[in-house]
């Protein structure tokens, strides 16, 4: 295992207070920043850094914020996206529980760097108990200087503010997030302008999410090249992978970007195999809205090389063959597990999520989950099977924002890889109460 | 200004020109199709998605494709743009799914529904809809209700335009009315029943694609083909007061704003836009109220306008000339 970075001092007792948090070395990235370095400087390492967007989409986040438009007199926001609502994602969650500081700090660093006086923590609605930890800690950096006016004697001063939503998944979609914030129904807007000219309040802001944030306090603290050094080719640096389903030790784990996807699901250092010796049928990557890969598929690429824990290696063979990284909601399945059940349930969530605002997501992501419901209540037909296909393939790219493209790829995946499993549901409905037998009736090989 | 091509077209625009603005200046085939965008409304467009268009061609300056069809309506021109719309096969295909999911939770109530025959949506499900539904399962409803006083709002025909929720934005002088829950169930509506009360709120009316919001003074009185159009104007005191009446004989049946070829309300001489007040859409339905400038030009691809159906043969022969067919001898016997 390689060295930890978010989670170094994970194991400390107390590490949630202040006090404990400063003896461990903690805020040195703000000192360094605001006494040593011009901002110019800060944004200059994160690029070194190849530090790429936590949340999802993997954007370079130096790139990210050099495009934020700087226009004198006028106010710029940084905004920490921690409406972490993913099915399969509980990375953020952990990280502000148990270090909230660090995210306190990646925060100043940040905004220091990007020239913003105001920055928000817009903080998922269920998950109030977290913004209860994070305003004592913000309470506790104000207290001792690195909050409010003139931090450490400097020109620049910060407000930090803790946000929390009303629940609704979409508000963790950039511009949905900045309507929310500001007091309005969360709608995604339609791009251009995209945040980093026109965002919170019309001013030009940064929507990071919260593990991007904290990683800037290593990257600060070591310099942008000691942090490239880890990972593998454009991945770079660590990544916190929340792994679920069933493994032996589902948790959050910190890997170094390159680990191999086998070693991940059956070493005892991060998944520890399959629960109760059973087969390894699949596995959701990134996060429910990413396309589901069948064991064969997420251990070896198509041309047979080892998959890895990486942007790129995950993404190898495009949606045909490969994945995504996601946000690192890695889901793993066993042989019990019925695909179209699961995919019902992914279905029902996109289809309670979607704002409304346009009309593919709108309409398609019930009618999809109908017809789901219908084949898994065992009245579906084979030609259903064609129809969710056309269904998935209609919303994706036509929508607002990427909650369309999530709704679909799931659907697209599970019928590519699994569309036997589809068929023999609606032969025989009676199987689908016991997917075990399905497969020792077809002689098939799960793994 | 910036030069455009669309489906082969070229036409130089200025600078912020949407795409759908720019194909709306060459007309004709070219024009896609637009359920929420209104010109007259800031902020309008983007949510309906009928108007995607492929872009091959972003610039001049950077000539790559956009990965993913585009919001005409809400996609500024670059110098150098190349657009499909009408060429492109899959953006046609695009768009019928785009139609197919707008229509599957419509009531296609057209029979007994006052808009059809000038609804948007009837003409775009005829031109990229499918001839039936592949939708099996139950269509969502809601009750009727009245908004106003003069408004009935029948919700289960919104596509969720948002047109009407602009409207109360930027013309009245108070929004009390928006849009409820999400996804799709989320609808149009206010919290206390017959809150709408506002001078210009019969605008709303006028902007609405589809018979969700209705004319509570002309609801089922009569079919819109039934009617005749006719230009007039009054001296009004809060609006330009130039209208279109739909009469019958020498009876108004209800008033409402001139509209050019997209539905879209007229500009007045001093070119502004051409909203009217209740007053002259509710109160005024006498003949005497209004000077008559003459029949109105109706040139909308409306399904009900003329023209639009090409008669063709019938495949059988019609029933009349069966009925020559048969002997005289039968029919002067029948006769008897």
């Amino acid at each position: 295992m390689g060295k930890k970075l978010l989670l170094k001092d994970d194991h400390i007792a107390g590490i949630q207070s202040y006090d404990v948090y400063r003896k461990n070395g903690g805020y040195a990235s703000v000192e360094k920043a605001v006494k040593t370095m011009t901002t110019e400087a800060v944004v200059e390492e994160v690029k070194k850094s190849g530090l790429r967007g936590r949340g999802g989409a993997g954007f370079p986040t130096g790139m990210k914020w050099s495009f934020l438009a700087k226009p004198p007199g006028i106010a710029r926001y940084l905004v920490c996206n921690a409406d972490e609502s993913e099915p399969g994602t509980f990375k953020d969650r952990y990280l502000m529980e148990r270090i909230p500081h660090l995210l306190i700090e990646g925060m100043i660093t940040s905004s220091y760097a990007l020239g913003a006086n105001t920055s928000y923590i817009y903080i998922r609605g269920e998950y109030y108990y977290v913004a209860r930890i994070l305003e004592k800690a913000i309470d506790e950096a104000y207290a001792n200087g690195w909050l409010g006016k003139n931090i450490l004697g400097s020109e620049y001063s910060l407000d930090l503010y803790v946000q929390i939503g009303a629940g609704a998944y979409i508000c963790g979609e950039e511009t949905a997030l900045l309507e929310s914030l500001e007091g309005k129904r969360g709608n995604p807007r339609i791009k251009p302008p995209f945040p980093a000219v026109a965002g919170l309040y019309g001013c030009p802001t940064v929507v990071n999410n919260v593990e991007t944030i904290a990683a800037v306090v290593p990257i600060v603290n070591d310099g942008g090249d000691e942090y490239a050094k880890i990972g593998i080719g454009k991945s770079t640096g660590t990544k916190l992978i929340s792994a679920s389903g069933h493994i032996n030790k589902p948790g959050v784990y910190e890997i170094d970007l390159g680990v191999p996807v086998e070693e991940f699901i059956f070493s005892d250092k991060y998944c520890g195999g399959i629960r109760g010796g059973k087969k390894f049928k699949a596995v959701v990557a990134g996060g429910s809205s990413v396309p589901i890969l069948p064991a064969d598929l997420i251990l070896k690429t198509a041309k047979g090389e080892p998959r890895l824990m990486s942007y790129e290696s995950l993404a190898d063979g495009g949606f045909a063959t490969g994945t995504m990284l996601g946000s690192g909601g890695f889901i793993v399945m066993d042989e019990d597990t019925s695909i179209v059940k699961n995919l019902w349930n992914f279905t029902r969530f996109y289809h309670h999520e979607s704002c409304g605002q346009c009309s593919p997501c709108r309409e398609g992501t019930g009618w999809m989950e109908k017809i789901l419901h219908r084949i898994l209540d065992g009245h579906g037909t084979m030609s259903d099977i064609d129809l969710l296909w056309d269904i998935q393939g209609k919303i994706e790219g036509k929508t607002i924002c990427p909650l369309g493209d999530a709704a679909a790829w799931p659907v697209a995946a599970a019928i590519r890889h699994f569309r036997s499993e589809f068929e023999e549901y609606i032969k025989n409905p009676k199987s689908i109460k016991d997917v075990k037998h399905y497969y020792r009736l077809n002689n098939l090989q799960s793994a | 200004m910036a030069k455009v091509t669309i489906d082969g077209h070229m036409i130089e625009v200025p600078d912020g020109t949407t795409i759908l603005q720019a194909a709306r200046m060459i007309g004709g085939d070219v024009v896609p199709p637009a359920m929420c965008y209104y010109s007259k409304l800031k902020t309008s467009g983007g949510y309906c998605r009928t108007c995607l268009v492929k872009v091959t061609k972003g610039s001049e300056k950077d000539p790559r494709p956009m990965p993913k069809p585009v919001a005409s309506c809400r996609t500024p021109v670059m110098d150098g743009m190349e657009v499909q719309n009408k060429t492109a096969p899959d953006l046609l295909e695009a768009r019928a799914g785009v139609v197919e999911f707008l229509l599957i939770n419509h009531p296609l109530d057209c029979p007994i529904c006052d808009q059809a025959g000038e609804c948007s949506l009837q003409d775009l499900a005829y031109e990229h809809g499918l001839s039936r539904t592949r939708y099996e399962f139950s269509r969502r409803t809601f009750q009727k209700i009245d908004i106003g006083e003069k408004i009935k709002l029948h919700m289960t025909r919104c596509i969720l335009c948002y047109r009407c929720v602009k409207v109360a934005e930027q013309i009245t002088d108070g929004r009390v009315h928006g849009v409820l829950n999400r996804g799709d169930v989320s609808e149009i509506s206010t919290y206390i029943s017959q809150a709408v009360d506002n001078d210009f709120s019969g605008n709303m009316i006028d902007v609405c694609p589809v018979g969700a919001l209705t004319d509570r003074t002309f609801r089922f009185k009569s079919r819109v083909w039934n009617v005749n159009p006719v230009d007039a104007h009054r001296d009004c005191p809060t609006c330009s007061g130039r209208v279109m009446l739909w009469m019958k004989g020498a009876e108004v049946f209800r008033v409402t704003a001139r509209k050019d070829e997209y539905a879209e309300v007229l500009d007045t001489p001093d070119g502004k836009p051409g909203w009217i007040c209740n007053t002259c859409r509710f109160d005024k339905k006498e003949t005497k109220d209004w000077i008559v400038d003459g029949p109105s030009k109706i040139d909308r691809h409306s399904v009900i306008s003329q023209n639009h159906y090409v008669l063709q043969e019938p495949a059988h022969k019609p029933l009349l000339n069966a009925v020559q067919a048969v002997p005289t001898s039968w029919q002067l016997e029948n006769k008897k």
